[in-house]
């Protein structure tokens, strides 16, 4: 077959059983359909996790089972997973992958090989963060954030083998991610069909971009980080590691900065949060704009927001560190420019309900869990402000407030987004339909759900109520309503998690016995739902690429005959 | 069309169509171009840590935490070699472009490899004079930067013989491109060295 | 629909919950009332923000939904429009980033009066130290740790001869009278918490970390950990006594200070000490004992 890339003169590599078809394949789609089970499930064993916390926190002393060890390790691990393993993978690797090539007019990446090895990877660095449960001393308990010298000491749990595999893990995933990330950039950059400017992409291809370049520049610290922690505790070295009191012994490490391993990991950690935020941005964009039969509303501003975004946060990261014994004086730059990136994002949230105002807005499912998002993502947002204003700062940093904060903004926000994305292009990836009472009891058992577990937290981090603690123990701001919030808290959160098995019923059995799907059933003007098959077939455009005329959101144009014009189709 | 311009682009108006894509670079190029961000940005979060260690023994009172290492002639050595290879490259670069095969590439690859021979060697004198790994931050950052940097060098020699065994030609221009700028990181890391 | 009036009761749900939850700031007990007023301001400008945002949304929702007959607007850009909303956003930014900074302008600049103490983190408890008649704390370094000298001072050091240790009693502090405390860890990250304070700040072991504050009010407080240090974190419990000058005088006097300590310490412990301070010969300038 004589099918080539966008302007590439390499054949496309074609499978030839089913074995390069569906495990070592290197379409796009399959792969993007790997990484999103893959991290799916290891999403489900943080999921896990979480509930066993809330059992300990809401009922402590009722799981004799649960030891403060086990409780800092299902932090740690809950953290961790959900953050890079869970929420990275998936809008990247996963969306990422399935969106990029068929929003854009392309037939797969630029470099299908390179994508493979990345899922394969990706997997093994899952193998190896899971090994993690299984090496003597367990899994790591230092937090997610694997702050040495404790990450490496007596007296955090795993601190022997289970922050190896971690680390290692880490490293892995890295660099799963930088084969990923060069592909998803080229492909964006390079091999866009004709017509497709810069300017005529949905916004899910520009946060996904966007946030591929950030992680790019971003995840660089974070492998620096664990290969000198790695040579700190398995070679004795001290990057990280100060003279300092171990196991009743002083220790031969001398002079090494535990600030300095800070640094390096928020400079990875904060645009981490935007890696996994401009995805879910761009992707809601697109679901307000479809199911509201509306242009988005100021295109331009949302994609320079996107780009100012993704550059603003990587002069942020030490708004991390207002207490972490840095110089004080950094927090007077750090939290003007963390409160200037406010403006951007408020200018993002003023254009999704600007979109839905005067539109003709259709309640599907999708649509629900992205109006979710927008309340969601005002409050985690708000919340913040509070947080990078330094010295409102001080008494809430390693407060449940905290907590609260980064779960509504980086949490159930983007995972509301998935949700939403799952629903919005499950019949295009399978060419079946889900069930829409289904579809609505997952959405407002999750969304309110998610609301009572984390709203109260909020409260309890201005009380005082600190974070990673097993238990609370006797103090005097505490008082005993404390412990029923929390009780209910828990109630909330296991009522959450059981929720979700209507979603992978819902999923798993509309995969056999949904009813075929339209190809276009949303009436979306997007390329990928032009395609000749759904789902798409592998070079996803038959004989011809597909030239595009016009932006992505023509949508209700006056004087056209339906309420949406396909990109592809010619102006008059 | 400047960046600017294809940024503020109204899109929604009809005026934009472009349908030509030939002034596109090729993949290879741009997916070169954006690993070269990555390299930059590791290896100059690892110096900034270097200095930033170094500067720290003063303030915490560790008089003598930080000592640094000597010059030995291999460096220089070393350096040089790699300095060859990258010539090397660029005659081959030159050949590939007027559409020549040549023997280039080959050199420059065997001179690659001498580098990382040289730089064994390097780390051997050095255990051999007693600076070893953990013994002082200053030997961790050297070995750490040497070893990221030589295991960029070996993974572009298994990249150039793939594509000498594949005789891709315009490849070989990406292959000299990379060794270029691993030639300018491993130069930025010697003034380093050299300078403290 | 159903979704408006969701988030509508949810908006007004969380205002009502904001009012009569029985959780909120504990009383504070320091001079840092503007950090408090700080958080008010954000919370006031946020708290309109979101009603007013999220009401929009609702109404939107309900007036904008799809019914037969009814078409969306086609409106690409507004940026009058947008450019009206960056303003205001800017302004209502700016307006809680000013009483944020001012409050930590205060926060970095301690008074030049401000008595020095120093509280000591390890796995998992915490001890104090006060500088004793000479207002100056001795130097102090992990690598003089022994078991005589568990906070590790420098026993050649002059200074510290008098300083007072308290190695597992209460913190107590004076009404009124501005503090700079010194924090120092003898193993791994530890954060000083006490929430009646508002202050916190990072342990970290090598360097010296500080936060000043002046206790205002008397009574007995609980000192948390709140930097994860491993498993004990949540036992990592102090408590800090702030009562009138004169009982804190009293309470003084009756401590016991680094040069008793080692007047106590039998012979073989101090050369142990000594070994771990390199002193080969004691300066002339000072006796033993
Ligand atoms: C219903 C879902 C969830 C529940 C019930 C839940 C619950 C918890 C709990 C109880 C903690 C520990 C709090 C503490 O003691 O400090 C925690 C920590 C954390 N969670 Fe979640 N979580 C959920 C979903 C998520 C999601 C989707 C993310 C993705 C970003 C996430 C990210 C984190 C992180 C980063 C931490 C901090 C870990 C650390 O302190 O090192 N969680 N979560
Ligand atoms: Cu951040
Ligand atoms: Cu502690």
């Amino acid at each position: 077959m004589a099918t080539t890339l966008a302007d590439d003169l390499r054949p496309l590599h074609h499978p030839h059983s089913w074995v390069t078809r569906y495990i070592w394949s290197q379409d796009h789609k399959v792969i993007a359909i790997q990484y999103s089970c893959t991290a799916i499930a290891i999403g489900l064993v943080a999921l896990v996790l979480s509930a066993l916390m809330r059992l300990q926190l809401g009922f402590p002393g009722a799981f004799p089972a649960i030891t403060p060890d086990n409780y800092l390790q299902f932090v740690s691990m809950h953290g961790m997973i959900m953050v890079v393993y869970l929420l990275t993978a998936l809008l990247l690797g996963g969306f990422g992958n399935y969106l990029i090539p068929l929003m854009i007019g392309a037939r797969d990446m630029v470099f299908p090989f390179v994508n493979m090895l990345s899922y394969w990877f990706y997997l093994l660095s899952v193998i190896v963060l899971v090994a993690g449960f299984f090496v003597p001393g367990g899994p790591t308990g230092a937090g997610w954030t694997l702050y040495p010298p404790q990450a490496i000491s007596e007296g955090t749990p795993g601190h022997q083998w289970g922050i190896v595999t971690m680390l290692v893990s880490l490293a892995i995933f890295v660099a799963a991610f930088t084969m990923g990330g060069l592909n998803y950039v080229t492909t964006v950059l390079q091999a866009r069909t004709r017509g497709m400017t810069l300017m005529r992409m949905p916004l899910s291809v520009w946060g996904i971009f966007t946030a591929s370049v950030m992680g790019l520049l971003a995840f660089p610290a974070l492998f620096v980080a664990a290969i000198m922690m790695l040579f700190d505790h398995l070679a004795g070295t001290s990057f990280f590691m100060p003279t300092m009191q171990s196991a009743g012994a002083i220790t031969s490490t001398q002079g090494g900065s535990p600030l300095l391993f800070q640094h390096l990991f928020w400079f990875f950690g904060h645009p981490e949060v935007y890696i996994v935020a401009l995805p879910a941005f761009g992707i809601v964009s697109d679901l307000v704009s479809v199911h509201a039969r509306r242009n988005i509303f100021g295109y331009r501003m949302m994609v320079w927001a996107i780009v100012i975004i993704g550059a603003l946060s990587f002069l942020v990261w030490a708004h991390h560190m207002y207490v972490s014994g840095m110089n004080p004086y950094f927090g007077f730059f750090f939290a003007t420019s963390t409160l200037i990136i406010a403006i951007p994002t408020a200018i993002k949230v003023y254009n999704w309900m600007l979109t839905l105002w005067r539109g003709n807005i259709h309640m599907r499912v999708p649509m629900l869990f992205a109006i979710a998002f927008i309340f969601t993502f005002i409050h985690g947002g708000l919340s913040g402000l509070f947080l990078g204003n330094v010295s409102v700062d001080v008494p809430l940093s390693d407060t449940f407030f905290v907590v609260a904060h980064f779960h509504m903004v980086m949490g159930v926000s983007p995972v509301l987004v998935i949700f939403g994305a799952i629903y919005h292009w499950y019949p295009k990836i399978t060419g079946r339909m889900w069930n829409e009472t289904l579809g609505k009891l997952h959405f407002w058992i999750t969304f309110l759900g998610v609301y009572a577990i984390f709203l109260p937290m909020h409260y309890l981090g201005i009380l005082g109520v600190p974070r990673r603690y097993y238990a609370l123990g006797q103090a005097d701001f505490i008082p005993p309503s404390v412990h029923l919030a929390n009780q209910w808290i828990s109630i909330a959160a296991l009522a959450v998690f059981a929720a979700q098995s209507l979603f992978f019923f819902n999923m798993i059995w509309s995969l056999f016995r949904g009813p075929k799907a339209d190809p276009n059933p949303w009436g979306a003007a997007s390329l990928e739902w032009q395609t000749p098959q759904t789902p798409p077939a592998h070079g996803n455009w038959g004989p011809k690429l597909p030239i595009v005329y016009r932006w992505a959101y023509d949508y209700s144009v006056p004087g056209a005959e339906r309420d949406f014009i396909p990109q592809t189709e010619p102006r008059a | 069309m400047n960046l600017i311009a294809r940024l503020s682009e109204r899109s929604w108006e009809p005026a934009s169509d472009r349908l030509d894509l030939s002034h596109r670079p090729s993949a290879g190029a741009v997916g070169l171009a954006a690993y070269a961000a990555v390299m930059a940005v590791m290896f100059s979060l690892v110096m900034v840590a270097y200095v930033m260690r170094m500067g720290l023994h003063a303030a915490m009172g560790h008089a003598d935490d930080w000592v640094a290492m000597p010059h030995p002639p291999l460096l220089w050595i070393n350096s040089a070699v790699l300095v060859m290879s990258s010539v090397a490259w660029e005659v081959a670069r030159r050949a590939a472009e007027r559409g020549e095969a040549s023997r280039a590439p080959l050199l420059g690859g065997a001179l690659g490899l001498c580098f990382l021979g040289g730089q064994w060697l390097l780390w051997r004198h050095y255990q051999a004079a007693g600076y070893y790994l953990a013994s002082n931050p200053a030997n961790a950052f050297f070995y750490l930067l040497t070893a990221l940097h030589g295991v960029h060098i070996a993974g572009g020699l298994v990249a150039a013989a793939w594509v000498l065994a594949s005789r891709t030609l315009p490849h070989v221009r990406l292959c000299a491109l990379y060794w270029h700028l691993l030639l300018l990181i491993w130069m930025a890391i010697a003034v380093l060295l050299l300078l403290t | 629909m159903p979704i408006a009036v969701a988030i509508a009761v949810l908006v007004f749900g969380s205002v009502a919950f904001h009012l009569l939850s029985p959780w909120w700031r504990t009383p504070i007990a320091s001079n840092w009332g503007s950090i408090d007023s700080a958080l008010d301001v954000t919370l006031w400008i946020c708290a309109a923000a979101f009603v007013l945002l999220n009401l929009f949304l609702a109404w939107a929702l309900v007036r904008y939904r799809h019914r037969p007959g009814h078409h969306a607007h086609y409106e690409p850009e507004n940026s009058r429009l947008e450019k009206r909303l960056t303003f205001w956003t800017a302004i209502g930014i700016a307006g809680m980033l000013a009483p944020g900074l001012a409050a930590w302008g205060k926060f970095v600049s301690v008074p030049k009066d401000a008595t020095i103490i120093e509280a000591v983190g390890q796995q998992w408890q915490w001890s104090f130290r006060y500088p004793g008649p000479d207002g100056v704390l001795g130097a102090a370094a992990v690598k003089y740790v022994t078991p005589d000298n568990v906070l590790g001072l420098d026993p050649l050091d002059p200074y510290g001869r008098d300083d007072l240790l308290i190695e597992t009693g209460d913190l107590h502090l004076p009404l009124g009278k501005p503090v700079k405390i010194l924090l120092r860890s003898k193993d791994v990250l530890h954060d000083f918490y006490v929430p009646e304070f508002r202050a916190k700040m990072d342990l970290v072991p090598g360097i010296v970390t500080y936060f000043w504050m002046t206790p205002t009010k008397t009574g007995t407080f609980d000192i948390l950990c709140a930097e994860l240090c491993g498993t004990g974190h949540h036992q990592m419990r102090g408590k800090v006594v702030v009562e009138t000058p004169k009982a804190f005088a009293a309470w003084q006097a009756q401590q016991s200070s680094f040069g008793q300590i080692l007047a106590e310490a039998p012979p073989a412990a101090m050369s142990i000490l000594l070994i771990k301070a390199n002193a080969c010969t004691v300066p002339a300038s000072w006796s033993i004992r």
